[in-house]
């Protein structure tokens, strides 16, 4: 417990320590990116519990984190005024789930508030995701890997496709989301350090939610899942409920992340949801170490922060394909560890046993 | 009734183009139990590579050095990235022909640029058409059944009554076995990689007057070859082109169902139902077995 | 067996975010220099590539000639290029990097419709002139103080394609259109306009932007009777919709968008292409345009320009809209005799008369666009090359101008 705590507020001294810089510094417009990050790194640590602790891939997390991002940016935007009448629409008003504004052009719009749409939003991806675990995860290998992919490239056609998502334009002009009085996830320029610390308290929240659940009775059976499935079964762990739940958990992950970075970003497009994106998540969190939450993190730091910034130029996509490679040909086990020298020692047993189950 | 017809065709059309893909993804995955990501790229290379060449020589030849050359630098892949590693991972597998994707993908794009390319159609032109009575069939689609059913009898005839193919079977049946039979299995998955390379790089040319073919032609080719690979049964070359052929046609006619959009929604949702009910495959029972190790 | 290295790691882990740090936040201190810093979002790969590929070697060819000649107010242009990979996301970041740590002048771009949507409101908070590339008429309606765009309106070409459908007296029309920005914003506006003219709509089909067959949609489109099809897409699609309908034994006249405005197109499809009719800017027909046009001196230096630098890429209209932002961009810098970002807007604003590729921009407090219908020019292609659909009416609509 205390070495956990120790990390955590360890983390959380950095993240302040990052802040108080760039303010000496006078450049707090590093913070924009940096608040991008932690949310796609909130995304990760839930793949990387998925991949890394529990043993499926996912290459369709980008999928949940779309549909997230498009259903909260869809309910605060579609303007049901013309509908207003209808007695749903005035039961929902009453109970102030609905909330009045200006559209584009000033006129008015009612749309539904964030926290409903948030709370819908990430329930729906728990919803779906909790349907498609089941089959899919009985699927092992590549089949688990097309599965998955297969899913992420339907909701990327649905989301393109659809007019009413604005299609290839996807949607603009998403209101910012007050989480709490005075405290509004958005991209105006004056709420840049409130953001950046809102984002990254949001993604420490969900570290130490996953920290707790790895050292617990949930995660030595997840390991135990992940070392020896048939074992883990004949032991009496009841595997693919344990591998469902994590999946749920880890969509529901992608989908907070997909709802907080649309309103923050105040628009989403359909490349979150392209095949490409979660090719990326998965990358960092192989980059990472697999089973390092840490790692993962710390990837996803760099590797998104330096991408948001656009510091590949046009090699971005073939940067990241290129550090994939490296990775998973001389060091499988990723980049960042814990101790190299007990690394180096046990690297040829661990590499062997390890990778004859995955 | 001309319209039905017409839609068949179409059809057939799509079903070819999926049929050569997975050809592809079926010959490595038989040798190694790998399925490479990357077997898109090879068509689109070989389109590019085609449409390069073509300016220096006849289009006959340009095809075959296109195809030639795919050829080596499937050896290359296989050799550079993937015969020293021992054991790999499943998953391990996957990120790395992921990543070589991209890598291919990218390089291409560095070296061709943005633009569309075309081969000119082998016979007649971007008009002509067959009519048989109402449906029209452009030359270039004969050209592509033709070449693809060609290849397919080829690749039968390879691997039942050649040594070098019955080595290729053998080491995909039991690679073990294989090896203390005595058949050097690295030098057969580097041969599945070169075959493989060669098929989509034909295909790549074959298509390339219909479809065009741009630097990120490939994962849009290499995710309708998945799907039909999977349908047929991975590892199933005819089941596959069967299923090509189902899923063409299936979404031929989706369009009267369907927005155009969601073509793609319903091929992969197909293969989602197959992977759920049947993973072995429309065709597949042998198969069944085999996805126990994975 | 990981409890044992944690406390090292969460060291490592400081140390490492300290130097990362470091590294990060005080090399681009050390560099500045006096120069105008202007940004561009352009999808110079991804889906969008086609359009901000060329748009950034425009820019790049334009900004090198500017510089040479002594540069803006006597200050060497330093242009900014972000890839965006039409990510709206990517765009969003990179604007509000531009703004707020280059502190850019203007930003050119972006590419596409969506990302524009998205940073529009970026822009206005920032303050920051932006010169969209992308067709979307939302962009410009309704007018925001900082935003302008380059490209024609896709209500006037529809409008021109109608009109010439109406002078064929054709009156079934068969809608093809993929699913991009560009094809759904088309597709609004055919729906829209067709039926004030008298125009039915007998079939309306969306296809697959990265479509490579559509055999099966043309089929259905012939099959319910339409006289002539419209094809609204940007894609290299609108080269297969031709040949396909053709294939099939389709014999009505075709038309295209403003998005066939690149020979590419017409090469891959071939004799299919032949007499497809479809509006576009004049950059296309420059040889063709009569010496005493307007437009013709710019046309014809640009298309020599780039395409003696970067053969053999052929010039198109959509590397014309980014070569358009920064001449209007330039204009307006020179005419407000400022680099200040008000003043260069303001100056924006009133510009009157400005020669781009497009047409001829008159800019005014509700046109962020300045372009009319008058900036088409109806082309159709014949032997393999663009040419004007009505020659002699292009001749006598050319001075009027004036």
């Amino acid at each position: 417990m205390s070495t956990k705590f120790m990390q955590i507020s360890g983390f959380a001294a950095a993240i302040v320590a990052i802040q108080i810089f760039t303010q000496i510094t006078d450049s707090s417009f590093h913070l924009t990116q940096l608040t991008m990050t932690a949310y796609y790194s909130l995304l990760v640590i839930g793949l990387c519990m998925l991949i890394g602790y529990a043993g499926q891939i996912s290459l369709g997390h980008a999928g949940f984190f779309a549909i997230g991002g498009y259903i909260s940016a869809f309910l605060t935007t579609h303007n049901l005024t013309s509908i207003k009448g209808k007695p749903l629409i005035a039961l929902l008003s009453k109970f102030g789930l609905l909330v009045e504004g200006k559209d584009l052009y000033g006129g008015g719009l009612l749309a539904f508030q964030p926290w409903v749409a948030c709370i819908i939003a990430v329930c729906t991806v728990l919803i779906v995701a909790y349907i498609i675990g089941g089959p899919v995860l009985k699927l092992k290998g590549h089949y688990l890997a097309m599965a998955t992919l297969g899913f992420g490239i339907i909701v990327y056609r649905i989301v393109l496709g659809t007019a009413g998502l604005g299609a290839a334009d996807g949607i603009s002009g998403v209101p910012g989301f007050t989480i709490l009085p005075g405290v509004t996830i958005g991209g105006s320029g004056s709420g840049k350090i409130m953001n950046y610390y809102v984002a990254w308290g949001i993604l420490i929240v969900g570290i130490t939610l996953l920290l707790n659940l790895i050292s617990s009775r949930v995660g030595r059976a997840l390991s135990a899942i992940h070392g020896a499935e048939d074992a883990a079964e004949a032991m009496g762990i009841p595997t693919a409920n344990y591998k469902l739940k994590v999946f749920v958990l880890s969509a529901g992950f992608a989908a907070v992340a997909g709802v907080f970075l649309t309103h923050y970003n105040g628009s989403i497009g359909p490349s979150e949801a392209s095949v490409m994106k979660s090719v990326r998540y998965v990358a960092i969190v192989a980059i990472g170490g697999m089973t390092s939450l840490w790692g993962a993190v710390f990837m996803s730091l760099i590797l998104n922060y330096f991408s948001l910034r656009g510091s590949f130029g046009t090699y971005d996509d073939a940067v990241f394909g290129v550090i994939l490679i490296l990775i998973m040909l001389f060091a499988p086990d990723g980049l960042i560890r814990t101790q190299v020298l007990g690394d180096l020692k046990s690297f040829f047993k661990r590499s062997d046993s390890k990778e004859a189950t995955l | 009734m001309e319209l039905l017809l017409q839609y068949i065709v179409a059809g057939i059309t799509y079903g070819t183009i999926y049929a050569i893909v997975a050809i592809g993804f079926n010959i490595i995955y038989n040798t190694t139990g790998i399925i490479n990501f990357a077997q898109g790229e090879f068509v689109m290379l070989g389109g590019m590579t085609a449409f390069t060449l073509k300016e220096y020589m006849p289009l006959p030849v340009a095809i075959i050095c296109a195809v030639v050359i795919t050829m080596i630098i499937g050896a290359l892949i296989e050799i550079v990235f993937i015969r020293w590693l021992h054991k790999p991972s499943v998953l391990r597998m996957i990120i790395i022909t992921i990543g070589l994707s991209i890598l291919i993908r990218e390089t291409a794009l560095h070296i061709w640029g943005e633009g569309v390319t075309a081969l000119p159609y082998f016979t007649g032109t971007s008009v002509t058409s067959v009519n048989l009575g109402g449906v029209f069939i452009s030359p270039q689609v004969f050209w592509a059944v033709g070449i693809s059913s060609i290849v397919v009898i080829l690749l039968g005839i390879f691997f039942n009554f050649t040594l070098l193919g019955k080595q290729m079977r053998a080491c995909s049946a039991n690679r073990e076995a294989a090896r203390l039979c005595g058949i050097s299995t690295q030098n057969m998955v580097t041969f599945s990689f070169m075959l493989s390379a060669a098929i989509g790089a034909l295909g790549g040319c074959i298509v390339s007057p219909i479809t065009y073919i741009s630097y990120d032609s490939g994962s849009q080719l290499a995710i309708k070859g998945f799907t039909v690979a999977i349908l047929g049964g991975l590892g199933n070359s005819t089941a596959a082109v069967a299923a090509a052929m189902i899923l063409g046609i299936l979404e031929s006619f989706s369009i009267w169902a369907l927005p155009a959009a969601y073509k793609d929604v319903v091929s992969i949702a197909i293969m989602l139902i197959i992977l759920f009910v049947k993973p072995s495959g429309l065709f597949g029972n042998a198969a069944a077995a085999r996805l126990k190790e994975y | 067996m990981r409890k044992k290295g944690e406390g090292v790691m969460k060291f490592a882990q400081i140390l490492a975010t300290v130097m990362f740090m470091v590294v990060v936040f005080v090399s681009p201190v050390l560099a500045a220099k006096d120069t105008v810093k202007i940004g561009a979002l352009l999808a110079v790969t991804g889906p969008a590539s086609f359009l901000g590929a060329p748009e950034a070697r425009s820019l790049e060819m334009l900004v090198e000639g500017i510089n040479k000649k002594g540069g803006l107010k006597g200050k060497q242009i330093e242009l900014i290029i972000k890839d965006t990979g039409a990510s709206t996301e990517k765009a969003v970041s990179f604007a509000k990097q531009l703004i707020e740590e280059e502190k850019v002048l203007a930003i050119i771009g972006p590419s596409t419709s969506g990302e524009t949507m998205g940073i529009k409101k970026i822009a206005e908070e920032g303050k920051t002139i932006l010169l969209s590339c992308a067709a979307a008429e939302a962009i410009v309606n309704p007018v925001g103080k900082y935003v302008f765009k380059t490209p024609q309106k896709d209500s006037d070409a529809v409008i021109k394609i109608l009109e010439q459908i109406k002078k064929m007296k054709l009156s079934k029309i068969g809608i093809l259109s993929s699913n991009s920005g560009f094809g759904n914003a088309g597709k609004g506006q055919i729906e829209k306009l067709a039926a004030e003219r008298g125009i039915t709509i007998v079939s309306n089909e969306v296809y697959d932007k990265a479509a490579s067959d559509l055999t099966g949609e043309v089929t259905k489109v012939k099959a319910s009777g339409a006289e002539t099809i419209i094809n609204w897409s940007i894609e290299p699609a609108q080269a297969i919709v031709i040949k396909n309908a053709r294939q099939i034994g389709f014999t009505g006249p075709i038309f295209q968008s403003h998005g066939f405005g690149n020979i590419k197109y017409v090469e891959a499809a071939g004799a299919a292409a032949e007499g497809v009719m479809f509006p576009a800017g004049r950059l296309l027909v420059v040889d063709t345009l009569p010496k005493n046009h307007p437009q013709k001196t710019v046309l014809a230096n640009y298309k020599k320009d780039y395409e003696t630098k970067f053969k053999p890429d052929a010039a198109s209209t959509f590397g014309g809209h980014a070569f358009d932002a920064m001449l209007i961009l330039q204009k307006g810098i020179e005419k407000a005799n400022s680099l200040d970002k008000e003043a260069v807007r303001t100056a924006i604003e009133g510009l009157q008369g400005i020669v781009g590729t497009a047409g001829i921009f008159n800019f005014s407090a509700t046109d962020h666009n300045g372009l009319t219908i008058d900036a088409f020019e109806m082309l159709t292609v014949k032997n393999g090359k663009f040419v004007a659909l009505d020659q002699p009416e292009a001749k006598k609509a050319a001075p009027k101008k004036k």
